[in-house]
């Protein structure tokens, strides 16, 4: 069985239905949030790479480099980001991030 | 010429300005100097025109002075219309303001507003003279405002009294009534003629006459009905005709000159000159002219009949006023206007004397206005007995006075005018006029003989100085007498019978009820010798003086039975008929009571409870309710999100 390129579309949805279901059925650290984000990117970079072979034009791939380092860099802010609020709140429960209550 | 009408106006306005803004600097002698002066020189120029007019030959004048805007080309002009009846209007207004300039030295002697006081009667003149010698219906109406302002600001001169307060306050008011449906009639006639100007105006009568108006819808009014009928509601509020009357008799608050001057002699009569001088709209209107004559009518007898029960010497006065307006009002009617302008003169001058005369008892007596407390009074005052006893004469109508001419002419033409048919409205009018002759007779008597004659009711201390009034208070009376008994005998054939109001008044050929009289009349002796042998005023008017001359000198006593025999009509009398009540327990007090429940329903619980806050608390409520959504987890707003996306995202492939 030869792997064609719905195999990789349907991995890329998988890994995104996780990273969703994981965004908001994680309920306790930020953390997780933060690498089901990092996972939702990595997931559109498969469709990327797939489509790149897939159609031969390798601008899709060189694409990827982007959004990794973009991914990387989010990641830091967001790690930054997540210090500065474990200092202020002694805590990175999702479930007491409610300031935005109305 | 032109100068002279100009100097006519602006002499009175110029010193009411000096005197209003520099009056404590110029001193009171420097006050009233000044404005007698201005009047005085009104009065001679105004003499001086109304010769020229007559005996001069000169042709009566209309022009405009000054373009104040032209709008939609209706011209809003400042202009003159100078005619015999502005002369004789002018002429009056000036010579009775100038006897109460003078008269006022002596009356407010030591009021604290003695300035204050000239310069409003001298604007008063000033506003009376703009009135009168306009030429079209925006200065008419400017003179009308200003006239009735300056008798609010001295109705209320007293303004620390309360009462003086409740009387000018009613006087404007009710004023407000008739302005209404004057400035109503002003702009009828705008509508259809496009034009404020009289000569316009009048040119277009005929064409107004056959339009219909319908006001309401599917109720045809003839255009010429309405428009009179309207512009007469504005001379029934500055005339004090019923039922607009409640604010005159109040009006007496005011000090005594200024009751002689607005409230008898040239105000009140604005709306008998108005309607003079609308004749020729009037004349193609038998429906408005009906009108008039019932009102005038009833207030004629009705008004008078309230006179015998006053028992302020100024209210009772004021009513007798109200009485002479109808009867002025009724010649209207009956479509002689020159005999209202005649008897406007006639009364103009009988009335400002017995208002003075009756200051001049005021003084004496130290400002008690109760006739009942007075009596006697012959011996102590002589001038103003006789000058009084001449103004009472007058006003009962007895022969060879002015009144006399002037109210037996009026009675002549309720009886000629038999354009109305013989109906139930002439009958009504033709006993008014009539029986009204006897209540004036007796009302003014009662107050003669309880004033001047029978027991001194007064305390003794007032009796002990009571004395004769200073020269400045008699002077005028006696110029006042000297016309209020012979202007009518002298020119009763000028202004009536020589076709003295040509051009001026018109009349048209069947309801001149005049004619018959020109024919008879021989001149003012035979006139006398014939009323008196065929009319009933004179025997009516000497009844009159007979019952009260039984009733107050001879026997006091039986005075009492009668009014408890007849104490039902005595507490209609007593109250007016309930006029008052009408107007100030009625519509102020229903006034009131609207306010009120629009203030407490319309404002406090719909507006502000319903709109202004009921908005606000319904956001308030639903924010409530929608800050629930927002719980501040941030897997709530992705999932949101997520779903929102899914949704847009499923519609534009599947819906695109």
């Amino acid at each position: 069985m030869s792997i064609g390129l719905h195999h990789y579309l349907i991995l890329s949805a998988v890994l995104f239905t996780l990273s969703i279901a994981g965004i908001f059925i994680n309920r306790r650290n930020l953390i997780l949030l933060l690498m089901c984000i990092e996972i939702m990117l990595l997931s559109v970079n498969f469709n990327f790479i797939a489509f790149s072979r897939y159609l031969g034009d390798e601008a899709g791939q060189i694409f990827v480099f982007f959004i990794l380092t973009v991914a990387a860099a989010e990641a830091a802010i967001g790690l930054g980001i997540l210090v500065v609020l474990f200092r202020n709140l002694k805590s990175i429960n999702v479930q007491n991030l409610d300031s935005m209550k109305g | 010429m032109h100068s002279i009408h100009l100097l006519i106006i602006l002499a009175p306005l110029l010193a009411a300005v000096v005197v209003g803004f520099f009056g404590h600097r110029i001193g009171r002698a420097g006050s009233h100097w000044l404005t007698i002066l201005a009047v005085g020189i009104s009065f001679v120029l105004s003499s001086i025109v109304l010769y020229q007019l007559y005996w001069g030959g000169l042709e009566a004048e209309n022009y405009k002075l000054y373009t104040w805007a032209i709008s939609n080309e209706i011209a809003m002009e400042i202009g003159f219309l100078i005619d015999n009846l502005t002369a004789l209007m002018i002429v009056v207004v000036s010579f009775v303001s100038l006897m109460v300039h003078i008269y006022t030295i002596g009356y407010m002697r030591d009021d604290p507003g003695y300035q204050r006081f000239f310069s409003y009667i001298s604007l008063f003149t000033f506003s009376m003279l703009i009135l009168v010698m306009s030429n079209n219906f925006l200065q008419l109406f400017f003179g009308w405002e200003a006239v009735g302002l300056f008798s609010y600001l001295l109705i209320g001169f007293w303004y620390q009294r309360e009462s003086a307060i409740l009387a000018n306050l009613k006087a404007f008011l009710i004023n407000r009534v008739g302005d209404f449906g004057f400035i109503l009639g002003i702009a009828a006639i705008v509508m259809y003629t496009n034009s404020l100007d009289y000569v316009t105006v009048f040119a277009n009568a005929e064409n107004i006459s056959s339009q219909n108006i319908e006001i309401f819808s599917g109720i045809s009014w003839n255009a010429m009905s309405v428009i009179c009928i309207l512009l007469f509601i504005g001379a029934m509020g500055k005339s004090a005709q019923a039922p607009l009357h409640v604010w005159l008799p109040d009006s007496m608050e005011g000090p005594t000159p200024i009751s002689a001057l607005i409230h008898a002699a040239t105000m009140v009569t604005a709306g008998i000159f108005m309607v003079a001088r609308m004749s020729p709209l009037f004349e193609y209107s038998e429906t408005a002219l009906s009108v008039v004559l019932v009102v005038g009518s009833f207030t004629a007898f009705f008004m008078g009949l309230l006179g015998v029960v006053q028992n302020d010497i100024k209210r009772l006065i004021a009513y007798s006023t109200l009485s002479q307006l109808g009867y002025m009002t009724v010649a209207l009617g009956v479509s002689a206007y020159s005999v209202a302008i005649f008897h406007l003169m006639t009364h103009a001058f009988f009335k400002a004397l017995l208002f003075l005369a009756a200051g001049s008892v005021i003084i004496a007596m130290h400002h008690e206005q109760d006739i009942r407390n007075m009596g006697g009074l012959k011996k102590y005052m002589p001038l103003t007995y006789f000058t009084a006893l001449a103004g009472s004469l007058a006003l009962i109508g007895f022969p060879g006075t002015s009144g006399f001419f002037s109210k037996d002419i009026i009675i002549e033409a309720v009886k000629h005018s038999h354009w109305m048919g013989q109906g139930i409205i002439y009958w009504i009018s033709y006993l008014s006029v009539l029986l009204g002759v006897f209540v004036t007779a007796l009302y003014t008597f009662r107050m003669f003989f309880l004033v001047f004659h029978g027991e001194e009711h007064m305390d003794r201390k007032t009796k002990k100085d009571l004395h004769e009034s200073p020269p400045v208070i008699t002077i005028p009376l006696i110029l006042l007498a000297i016309p209020s008994l012979i202007a009518g005998w002298v020119t009763i054939e000028t202004v009536l019978f020589n076709n003295y109001f040509e051009g001026a008044i018109f009349v048209t050929g069947l309801h001149n009820s005049l004619q018959g009289l020109a024919s008879e009349f021989t001149g003012s002796f035979n006139f006398l010798l014939h009323s008196l042998k065929s009319s009933p005023v004179f025997y009516l008017s000497i009844s009159g003086v007979a019952t009260s001359w039984f009733f107050y000198i001879q026997r006091p006593d039986i005075r009492g039975m009668i009014s408890l025999k007849l104490s039902g009509l005595r507490n209609l009398l007593i109250n007016k008929y309930y006029f008052d009540d009408l107007w100030v327990k009625g519509f102020a007090a229903g006034g009131r009571q609207v306010g009120y429940f629009l203030w407490k329903k319309g404002d406090e619980l719909i507006i502000d409870g319903l709109i202004v806050n009921g908005i606000a608390n319904n956001i308030r409520q639903l924010a409530l309710i929608l800050r629930n959504i927002q719980t501040g987890f941030l897997y709530h707003y992705a999932f949101i999100m997520i779903i929102g996306l899914t949704f847009i995202l499923g519609w534009l492939l599947w819906y695109r």
